[in-house]
């Protein structure tokens, strides 16, 4: 712990596998992610669905369904220390006050039962051992926070009362409220109007500066993270094919999946032809194909990509690519 | 041991692309998907074969033990009731007063009632009005109330409103005295009334059901789509509307049905349902009421009879029902 | 060239309102929710016309009315110049052979108790004219063939299929019968991004092949971008703007598709530091209670004591008509005029 923040990650995801054992076959969903955050930095997990990205999340925040989900290799480091050894109650009280968690659909994620203010209120006399009238305050305070008109009004007033924007606000401010070192948000703003997205992800995008957290934003939208993200990290068939800082990758991705998926957002000079699609459909992930994951669906697979899963191939400082073919799949991007 | 979820095309959100549940189980669903090019994708092609919702459930419910237990019950019960010959040799009318009361010997493992007769035999022969009885009154109720119930739900406006009206008044009808009320009435002592009445007290709760779950299916997007191909009333309910609208109908009659039998051995029992000399476990549970102090073999064997009977239909209910909507469990 | 021909469908003053009743069994009207609100624009045989607007503005209920799924409280849909608003029976039924709709979801629209072959038979099934019984089964397999699934999958069910693949199936079902028009409702949006320009692809091909109009209804202003010919921009019930796709997204006036466009992320992190962004403040009304005046006005920045009071036209600005040249085009907003471009 004497090490210096900058360099010491706060979050550190080695090597984690989890998998669904149902009834059609063992779903191996991870297979050996590993990346990490910095205090104070914003990592943009990217993938479809299937792609493992949210049971990653998951698996961190020790919120998986088990059964049918196994975490079943892999250490989770937080400061140093491994979550998924630690004893229950002691990573009960990490989640929430020191990592915490932003989910897609804030209705459900609300007790409906229950006025925000109080739910807010909650976070504060649970951990803080606050009295009821100071966490009303700081529940009050925190809805300021998040920007949410005439908080004091509406701290009684129930999760359905709300527009969807405004949920999604009054889910951050629980993230927030404890001042936590990591939030991870899994499509925070997937749900939401583009007019309102836009507020919100802003919004998230301030306060993470203000409190210097950590943010993982798990989403599947190349132009949000485009917006917010710092570094990417790919995720296809439960691996990570390509890590690079935001800029590079979208100035030259290093691996054909990514390529292919920037290549199939509709843009300007697309119009009248045809949207570079990747072909195929993502793999069964009871059974992924041997060699690249990727290999039936890439269009420069050859036959040592049928046979040989390659590693991570470190492309450049703070680059690294999951394809055999890593330096062609740049020299033509660039 | 938790069965995994089977793939329940209903169950999967709306926005299964996003949702973390996509990155586990719904992902399986291109398990035995083609590429685009409609050639197989390499090792995808065991699990090829045309499996629908209704082979699903069968597989389901193989598998459960719940299920095999309450089918075997249940089979064993109808086989004695079309055949009571089958397992009992005796007339459960022929009766010998001075045997009364008396308690177990060979040949009359279950003992003789305060008639006489044997305890056994009569056990026996009592499958016979309580399963005709609860597959009737279910076969009836649930007729009326899913069709009923159905039209409600499909068409809507007025007969809805007054549909649901009329099932509410049914429901306030305290069970036990409508029935000593109707059945005082409707004499006779025979099945056929005590069906009558349990249909007309029953079919309230199937229609509520069938209308819920129709009123789910008429919103789904199939159903538009056949609508905006210019598919008619009769098409969109019968195609397309009761497929889909008729699994939970079928777990609430099942359940349904224990709770029928229980209804008329308690109609029995209290005089007004069944009389003899129709032979039913209630009339004999009502008998040994009295003797339970002396002779409480009586008691035992035909209330336990209609004991597991009960449970028998509701676990099936609930094994069907975890078959057809995994969601449920 | 699409844009060309003439016009198939012209919608006139389009409106569906909703009542809202209380009461169980007399029920009393008590309001009514405004979901389209004076709707109007031509769709040309062969041209692909865009709706873009956010969850309640009312798109996909201008889908409904355009498929007869829903009857307007008012207004008029003329598909070669007959109004089929009013049509029941044999004749609406021979008009919705040439009007077929797609689905969003393809999860909940498509029959999960029938096969595939049954789903895309079906519409033969409707209209027994269309093909002898026959030659059905063919046509079923030459459909899923167009549609780039495996003809030899008739048997399967729609729960054996993923999420691209269950859309195409749709896509068949409403190529089925040969219509002129498809209206299609967020067709894309409920599939990944990789999956999603296979659709678009195929979408294209199909409208080129078989001479198709299309409605295509989504919140994605890049998708409706790329596959229209011309775009509206749709708010709480109405048009708010409504031109060529260049118009519309290089010379936009109204203050809410201003808003909209800078709002996209955009998939460039390059953009980052010079995007000029209009936040919006606050939520759409409800559409039980729109505002007076102009629809955006508690929202706009623009807005001024004359938004309240008149409605705006859709209609193209004066100062447009003189010297706009070729982007000039209709704008429902006193205040029109372009945003000084950010270079």
């Amino acid at each position: 712990m004497t090490q210096p923040e900058a360099v010491a990650p706060l979050l550190d995801v080695r090597d984690l596998h989890v998998e669904f054992r149902t009834r059609d076959g063992v779903a191996k969903a991870v297979n050996g992610v590993s990346y990490s955050v910095r205090a104070g930095e914003t990592l943009a997990v990217l993938g479809e669905s299937g792609s493992g990205k949210s049971v990653t999340a998951q698996a961190v925040m020790g919120i998986l369904d088990s059964p049918p989900g196994y975490v079943t290799g892999g250490e989770v480091l937080f400061r140093g220390e491994d979550l998924l050894t630690m004893g229950g109650e002691r990573r009960r009280r990490l989640r929430g006050a020191k990592i915490s968690m932003i989910f897609q659909d804030a209705l459900s994620a609300l007790n409906p039962v229950m006025s925000v203010g109080a739910q807010l209120g909650e976070m504060f006399s649970v951990h803080d051992g606050m009295t009821r009238q100071d966490s009303r305050a700081k529940a009050v305070q925190m809805m300021e926070r998040v920007r949410i008109p005439a908080a004091k009004e509406r701290a009684g007033d129930y999760p359905h009362q709300f527009s969807g924007g405004m949920r999604q606000r009054i889910m951050i401010a629980m993230a927030l409220a404890l001042e936590p070192d990591l939030v991870i948000a899994d499509e925070p703003t997937t749900a939401l109007d583009v007019t309102v997205q836009a507020q919100v992800m802003d919004l998230l995008a301030e306060l993470r500066r203000e409190y210097r957290m950590g943010l993982i934003l798990i989403t599947h939208d190349l132009g949000v993270v485009a917006d917010v993200a710092d570094r990417i990290a790919v995720m296809y068939a439960g691996r990570i094919v390509e890590t690079a800082p935001v800029h590079e990758l979208y100035a030259a991705p290093a691996h054909p999946y990514t390529a292919g998926l920037l290549g199939s957002i509709p843009r300007l000079d697309h119009k009248g032809k045809e949207l570079h699609a990747i072909k195929g459909l993502p793999p069964s992930l009871t059974d992924i194909p041997a060699g690249c994951p990727f290999n039936p669906r890439c269009p420069r697979a050859r036959a040592v990509c049928r046979t040989d899963r390659p590693p991570l191939f470190d492309v450049a400082p703070g680059r690294a690519s999951a394809c055999h073919f890593w330096k062609e799949t740049l020299d033509d991007a660039g | 041991m938790p069965e995994p979820e089977p793939r329940e095309p209903g169950s999967l959100a709306p926005d299964e692309a996003v949702t973390p549940a996509g990155g586990g189980a719904s992902s399986l669903a291109t398990s035995d998907a083609e590429t685009l090019e409609g050639g197989p994708i390499p090792g995808g092609t065991a699990s090829g074969k045309a499996r629908s919702l209704w082979s699903d459930a069968w597989h389901d419910l193989r598998r459960n033990p719940v299920f095999l237990v309450s089918a075997l019950i249940i089979v064993f019960l109808v086989l004695i009731a079309l055949w009571p010959g089958l397992i009992a040799s005796g007339n459960p009318l022929q009766c010998d007063l001075a045997k009364a009361q008396e308690g177990s010997q060979p040949g009359h493992p279950f003992g003789f009632d305060t008639q006489g007769c044997d305890v056994y035999t009569r056990t026996v022969y009592g499958a016979r009005a309580s399963i005709t009885v609860g597959i009737c009154a279910t076969t009836g109720a649930a007729l009326l109330g899913s069709v009923l119930g159905g039209l409600a739900g499909f068409f809507g406006s007025w007969g809805d409103a007054l549909l649901s009206r009329t099932a509410d008044i049914f429901f306030g009808i305290p069970i036990i005295l409508g029935g000593l009320v109707f059945l005082s009435v409707v004499t006779g002592g025979s099945l056929w009334p005590v069906v009558g009445f349990i249909v007309l007290l029953g079919w309230p709760q199937i229609s509520r059901i069938a209308r819920g779950s129709v009123v789910t299916a008429r919103q789904h997007d199939y159903v538009q789509a056949a609508r905006a191909l210019g598919a008619g009333n009769t098409r969109l309910l019968l195609r397309h509307i009761a497929p889909n609208a008729v699994a939970p109908v079928i777990v609430v009659a099942t359940i349904a049905l224990g709770t029928y039998i229980a209804l008329e051995a308690t109609l029995s029992f209290l005089g007004v349902g069944l009389k003899p000399p129709t032979v039913s476990w209630g009339i004999d549970i009502s008998n040994a009421s009295t003797q339970i102090r002396n002779a409480p073999h009586m008691l035992l064997w035909p209330a336990g009879a209609l004991s597991i009977t009960v449970l028998a239909f509701i676990m099936l209910g609930d094994a069907v029902r975890d078959a057809l909507d995994p969601k449920l469990r | 060239m699409p844009g060309n021909g003439e016009a198939i469908l012209e919608v006139r003053d389009l409106v569906k309102h909703y009542p809202l009743t209380r009461g169980i069994l007399f029920k009393k009207q008590v309001g009514a929710v405004h979901a389209v609100d004076g709707v109007s624009f031509d769709l040309r045989r062969g041209e692909t016309l865009g709706i873009v607007g956010e969850s309640g503005c009312g798109k996909s209920t201008v889908a409904k009315l355009l498929v007869h799924l829903e009857r307007p409280t008012s207004g008029r849909i003329l598909y070669k110049g007959e109004d089929i608003t009013r049509l029941s029976g044999r004749a609406l039924k021979a008009v919705r052979r040439n009007i077929q709709m797609v689905f969003q979801d393809p999860y909940t629209s498509l029959n999960p108790r029938m096969t595939v072959g049954d789903i895309i038979g079906e519409p033969y099934d409707i209209h027994p004219e269309v093909a002898p019984k026959g030659d059905r089964r063919a046509k079923v397999r030459e459909l899923l063939d167009v549609v780039g699934l495996n003809p030899e999958h008739v048997n399967r069910y729609p729960h054996q299929f993923s999420g691209g693949q269950r859309q195409r199936i749709g896509i068949a079902r409403g190529l089925a019968l040969r219509p002129e028009i498809i209206v299609a409702d967020e067709p894309v949006s409920a599939l990944d991004v990789s999956v999603q320009a296979q659709v678009v692809n195929l979408m294209e091909r199909l409208q080129d092949e078989f001479d198709l109009a299309y409605v295509f209804i989504a919140h994605d202003l890049s998708v409706v971008r790329h596959i229209s010919d011309r775009v509206a921009v749709m708010y709480l019930g109405r048009f708010a703007e409504a031109g060529t796709d260049a118009q519309i997204y290089e010379h936009a006036t109204h203050p809410y598709t201003q808003a909209l466009l800078s709002a996209v992320p955009v998939p460039d992190p390059r953009a980052r530091a010079d995007r000029d962004r209009i936040i919006l403040t606050g939520d759409v009304p409800s559409p039980a209670h729109p505002p007076s005046g102009c629809r955006f006005r508690t929202r706009c920045w623009k807005a001024r004591e004359k938004c309240a009071r008149v409605v705006p036209p859709l209609e193209i600005p004066d100062w447009f008509l003189e010297g706009g040249g070729p982007e000039a085009h209709a704008s429902a907003c006193h205040y029109a005029e372009e945003r000084p471009s950010p270079e």
